[in-house]
């Protein structure tokens, strides 16, 4: 610091630090000129990119999904338009106040928040989020009028799932339901996490789950400008949507309707199958649910009560649950027996009331016996000892490798999810199903319960039912099918769902006339000729009663016993005897003798097909007249196109079975080895 | 000069007699290109645009008319009252913002911190006026008191982007008047390595946890922001992001005037204000941006040049100062812009949509102006 200086000395050092300011000045803008070089020139390509992403968003055009309809063309499956309250997250200024003031305009309830606020976290900024479904003409006008003061509040038409038909054949359509993590990561899976941008719903049981592929179609992208607020400014491209194929069902919901009405409030299944083709023609499960419950998120009431029901109306019971197939085995044991040489349709028993088997007595449900028995016989009357007999003759490896082909105790195939396997015992399977080695033995007396269709054996009302066409087939077995085409959306080509044998099982056609014989007289003379009194057409059938619990050889007598321990009551049968058109397994759980509940339901669900006449009266003036007509051409065209149909794509969807959730009780009385079978008519 | 003749173009050269032609053009230059700017980044703010410019130059016309002297004459009052106003703004002034920067007068809401950017290198230089030739080191102490209260003043608004302008203002005087090269190195070293380990250290120092003293926390945000803007992308780091996308996607030769789609679709923040630069080079490109730093360039040399020449030490020290003045806004907000500098409140002179900041720092070309003229008239 010089304290004195001259003008000139200090004019010189302020020149000098005016050059160090101006030297200064260049250098930091020669800096930023270079910041300017390393961004626009440098990396230029990268920010370009980061511009384009920025005002370019790929919206998915979400495609419509594919209807299902019945062999006529009745619906079962549609979409419709319905007004959704929905807010664009982008441009809700105030959301707490928009929703408070909203819920002051329609009814939200508490469940329609909860859903919106997860809905709302998951979003996407520029995909607007429903609060409300369903909306009114008169909420819709109450809203728009108020819009124009509340920013991001819009209504928009959106497709909801409709399944007009309600409950009926509810487990065969199953639902949709909204996608959750577990099929988020499913979809990945499957590689189609793309296709299902946008996508609210899937398929969550039933068809629906089955043909998901199928019904979702292809989602479509719109190119779209976007501003800084997510707000679209112009559209840049668009890739339509292509809807979702159609399915076309073997399913007759007529049919469909009249089984489910014979059960009124029992519990129970039905298979009914077109033994040319496999095609299932009904599939029913009591009680039902109402599909619709699901389509928007059921509310926990609604699936309480459908969980908690001690009916389990979720449980498809004709594809998941098993039961001892009773006396509708006896066909398939007297067909073994004369398959393997170890009887003849002559060849005849004494029957004094029971079968000994090392000193211990099964008992016949005839107190006394039936006296001589043949095979005819053995049939029509439903005689035990004959099979206990027979069961003992063939042994359990001899049974066992009978069966198996007409597909007991394997999965069917059918294209519908969580189908069960049952259980076709056999010493090999009791050892890979039981731990304790005293468990896993297998016990000659076994063999004989076994042989009259109780014990171990444990089938679903499907597996009876095919293995019935099978047998009215003679020996084919087809993988039975619920849907018959797949409808190109695009090129409406329908694809048909082909008829697939499975095997043929070679029978002698005598031993099955002499069998089949005898499942005619069962309805003339036998256990079910109550049920088919003055049908006017020739029906082969067989009752059959599942015990559900055991009474330690005391006898049975229904009233004793409570409701639910009550015996399945079986009937299987198939019509017109001549040349079989349908194949059915009817179950009622807890029914008693087979003869008293599914018998009947069998006689009015083969008066519908053969004859189309609702139960009892004649049908033809009925409110459905119309409808009924149709159904009666369609029956004929349906029989004479099954001929021709062919087999399941190999890209149909087969899905295992969901949980390991216990059938609700059928399985009970399979566990425990039976000893003294009772009766079975 | 005929008082009784009425000669037009006697009247219109004594009207510009005041006036720099260099700076002018140069001012012109970048008032038109603000102009263009504006249509595509505002173009609902274009005619009061228009109104601030004409206001701006008036003031401008006004000051170049003024003998430096007589502007430094008013060094004191000016500091004084500004002192005062500050004082006044953190006792009753408005909080907008987060901060309390505008005093409502009734008639009209002011913001004193701007007043400081004049009065704070006027007051220097006239102080170091008073003490030229005899400078000594308690000179320099006193000039940084005078420096110290109006800035801490300013800081506890808070506002950390005018009180680093003021401050920036009279360290250039402290400069100019000669300050050792012994207390500057050490303090610019200083500087540099405390920067340099922000950067080297910032991940640690910005953790939530850390709080640092001396800056409050959207301060630290900011800085923190600077250091790795993605950190919080759609929050503060949103601003730095999108301009380097907006600059970067320009390229050589930009989008194009209007064609620019960070600013179009409203990617940009704060696109007509701070941000405005980006609009530049997005739709200029590089062309564009470097030529506006060509025209800033030869502004600061006028400024220098003017400064260099200028007749009395105070008048040098002003022009000295306000010119880097200049280049501090126009490098900051340049720099922060383009990510090399953190996010403080300084708009882009001459061009950023804004009337106090515009007719401010078109006082500062009146200043040069007349310190310009001056140098004919009263050459000590």
């Amino acid at each position: 610091m010089t304290e004195f200086r001259t003008p000139a000395v200090e004019l010189a050092r302020f020149r000098r630090r005016v050059v160090v300011a101006a030297l200064f000045v260049l250098v930091c803008l020669g800096l930023l000129a270079a910041r300017f070089h390393f961004l626009q020139v440098q990396r230029h390509d990268y920010f370009l990119t980061r511009a384009e992403d920025n005002r370019i968003a790929l919206l998915p055009v979400v495609p419509h999904r594919g209807t299902i309809v019945d062999r006529q063309g009745v619906v079962l499956a549609r979409n419709y338009a319905t007004y959704t309250l929905e807010i664009m997250p982008s441009e809700v200024r105030d959301l707490e106040g928009t929703l408070a003031e909203l819920a002051s305009l329609v009814p939200i309830e508490p469940r329609d928040l909860r859903r919106f606020r997860k809905l709302f976290e998951e979003s996407r900024n520029f995909e607007s989020v429903p609060v409300r479904s369903r909306l009114t003409d008169e909420e819709v006008a109450r809203v728009v009028a108020q819009r124009y003061r509340l920013p991001g509040v819009d209504v928009r038409a959106r497709l909801l799932r409709d399944y007009p038909q309600g409950t009926t054949a509810s487990h065969v359509v199953g639902y949709i339901g909204r996608i959750n993590e577990r099929d988020v990561e499913r979809i990945e899976e499957r590689g189609e996490t793309a296709n299902y941008r946008g996508t609210l719903h899937m398929g969550k049981a039933g068809l629906e789950q089955s043909y998901e592929t199928e019904l979702h179609g292809i989602t479509g992208v719109e190119q779209v400008e976007v501003n800084a607020s997510g707000r679209a400014v112009r559209a840049l491209s668009h890739t339509p949507a292509s809807s979702g194929n159609d399915l076309e069902l073997t399913l007759d919901i007529e049919l469909q309707r009249v089984a489910e009405t014979a059960f009124g409030e029992r519990r129970g299944a039905l298979v009914a199958i077109e033994p040319a083709t496999g095609g299932v023609l009904a599939l029913v499960s009591m009680p039902t649910y109402d599909p619709n419950l699901f389509v928007d998120g059921i509310s926990t009431q609604d699936w309480r009560a459908l969980n908690e029901s001690p009916d389990h109306p979720l449980l498809h019971r004709a594809i998941y649950s098993t039961y001892p197939p009773g006396s509708t085995y006896k066909p398939f044991m007297a067909l073994a027996g004369l398959e393997t040489g170890k009887r003849t349709a002559r060849q005849a028993i004494r029957d004094i009331g029971y079968f000994n088997f090392g000193g211990h007595r099964f008992m016949d449900d005839k107190i006394g016996g039936h006296g001589t028995v043949d095979l005819h016989k053995s049939i029509v009357v439903s005689c035990n000892t004959y099979y206990y007999q027979l069961a003992n003759d063939l042994g359990i490896e001899g049974i066992a490798g009978f069966m198996a082909p007409f597909g007991f105790g394997e999965r069917t195939g059918i294209d519908l999810p969580g189908e069960a396997t049952g259980v076709l015992p056999s010493p090999e399977w009791k050892r890979s199903r039981f731990r304790k080695p005293e468990q896993q033995r297998w016990y000659a007396g076994e063999t004989i319960s076994v042989g009259i269709g109780q014990g171990y054996n444990a089938f679903t009302p499907l597996q009876l039912a095919n293995a019935m066409a099978a047998l009215v087939n003679d020996g084919k077995l087809f993988r039975p099918h619920v849907v018959k085409y797949v409808v190109d959306s695009r090129t409406g080509e329908r694809r048909a769902v082909e008829p697939e044998p499975l095997r043929e099982i070679p029978l002698q056609q005598a031993h099955l006339k002499s069998v089949l014989d005898a499942m005619v007289d069962v309805n003339k003379s036998g256990t079910g000729r109550r049920a088919f009194q003055g049908a006017p057409y020739s029906v082969g059938g067989k009752t059959g009663t599942a015990q559900v619990f055991s009474l330690r050889g005391q006898r049975y007598v229904e009233k004793n016993v409570r409701e639910r321990l009550r015996d399945h009551s079986w009937f299987v049968a198939y019509a017109p005897a001549e040349n079989p058109k349908i194949a059915l397994a009817v179950l009622v759980e807890n029914g008693g003798f087979g003869s008293q509940s599914a018998a009947p339901i069998a006689r009015q669900v083969i008066d519908y097909y053969l004859l189309n006449q609702r139960a009892g009266a004649p049908a033809p003036e009925d409110e459905d007249a119309s409808e009924s007509v149709d159904a009666d051409t369609g029956i004929e065209g349906a029989v004479l196109d099954g001929a021709a149909l062919p087999a399941l794509p190999p890209s149909s969807p087969q899905s295992p079975p969901p949980s390991p959730a216990p059938p609700a009780q059928p399985a009970v009385g399979t566990m425990a080895p039976v000893p003294p079978a009772r009766s079975a008519r | 000069m005929n008082e009784t003749r009425f000669n037009p173009l006697a009247l219109a050269r004594a009207f510009l007699r005041p006036i720099d032609p260099i700076l002018l053009l140069l001012l012109g230059v970048l008032l038109a290109s603000a102009h263009v700017l504006m249509q595509s980044a505002s173009p609902e703010r274009v005619d009061s645009q228009l109104t601030h410019f004409a206001v701006a130059l008036a003031g401008m016309w006004l000051l170049a008319w003024l003998k430096p002297q007589r502007l430094l004459s008013l060094a004191v009052p000016l500091y004084v009252l500004g002192v005062l106003l500050l004082v006044a703004v953190d006792l009753f002034g408005e909080v907008s913002k987060g901060a309390q920067r505008w005093l409502d007068l009734g008639v009209a809401r002011i913001q004193p911190s701007e007043l400081m950017k004049i009065a704070m290198p006027l007051m220097l230089a006239w102080f170091f006026q008073q003490r030229e030739n005899q400078t000594r080191f308690l000179d320099f102490v006193v000039a940084g008191l005078l420096l110290v209260v109006p800035i801490g003043l300013i800081l506890i608004q808070p506002d950390l982007g005018t009180s680093l302008l003021v401050a920036a203002s009279g360290l250039y005087v402290i400069f100019f008047a000669g300050l050792s090269w012994k207390l500057i190195i050490p303090v610019v070293v200083a500087g540099v390595i405390g920067l340099g380990s922000i950067v080297a250290f910032g991940d640690t120092l910005c953790q939530p946890e850390v709080d640092w003293q001396v800056l409050r926390e959207y301060q630290k945000q900011r800085v923190c922001t600077l250091l790795d803007p993605t950190r919080d992308p759609l929050g503060k780091g949103f601003h730095i992001i999108q301009s380097t996308i907006a600059i970067g996607s320009g390229g050589l030769m930009g989008k194009g005037w209007m064609d620019g789609t960070q600013t179009h679709l409203a990617f940009l923040p704060e696109r007509h204000t701070d941000f405005i630069f980006a609009v530049l080079a997005e739709e200029f490109g590089l062309v564009g941006a470097i030529a506006l730093l060509c025209v800033y360039a030869l502004l600061l040399l006028r400024g220098l040049h003017i400064a260099a020449n200028a007749p009395t030490h105070a008048s040098r020290l002003l022009a000295g100062a306000i010119t880097m003045i200049f280049f501090t806004y126009a490098f900051v907000n340049m720099g922060m812009v383009s990510g090399i500098l953190p996010v403080v409140g300084v708009p882009l002179p001459f061009i950023s949509y804004g009337g106090t900041a515009l007719v401010t720092l078109c006082l500062g070309i009146g200043i040069l102006m007349s310190i310009q003229r001056s140098r004919f008239a009263d050459k000590t």
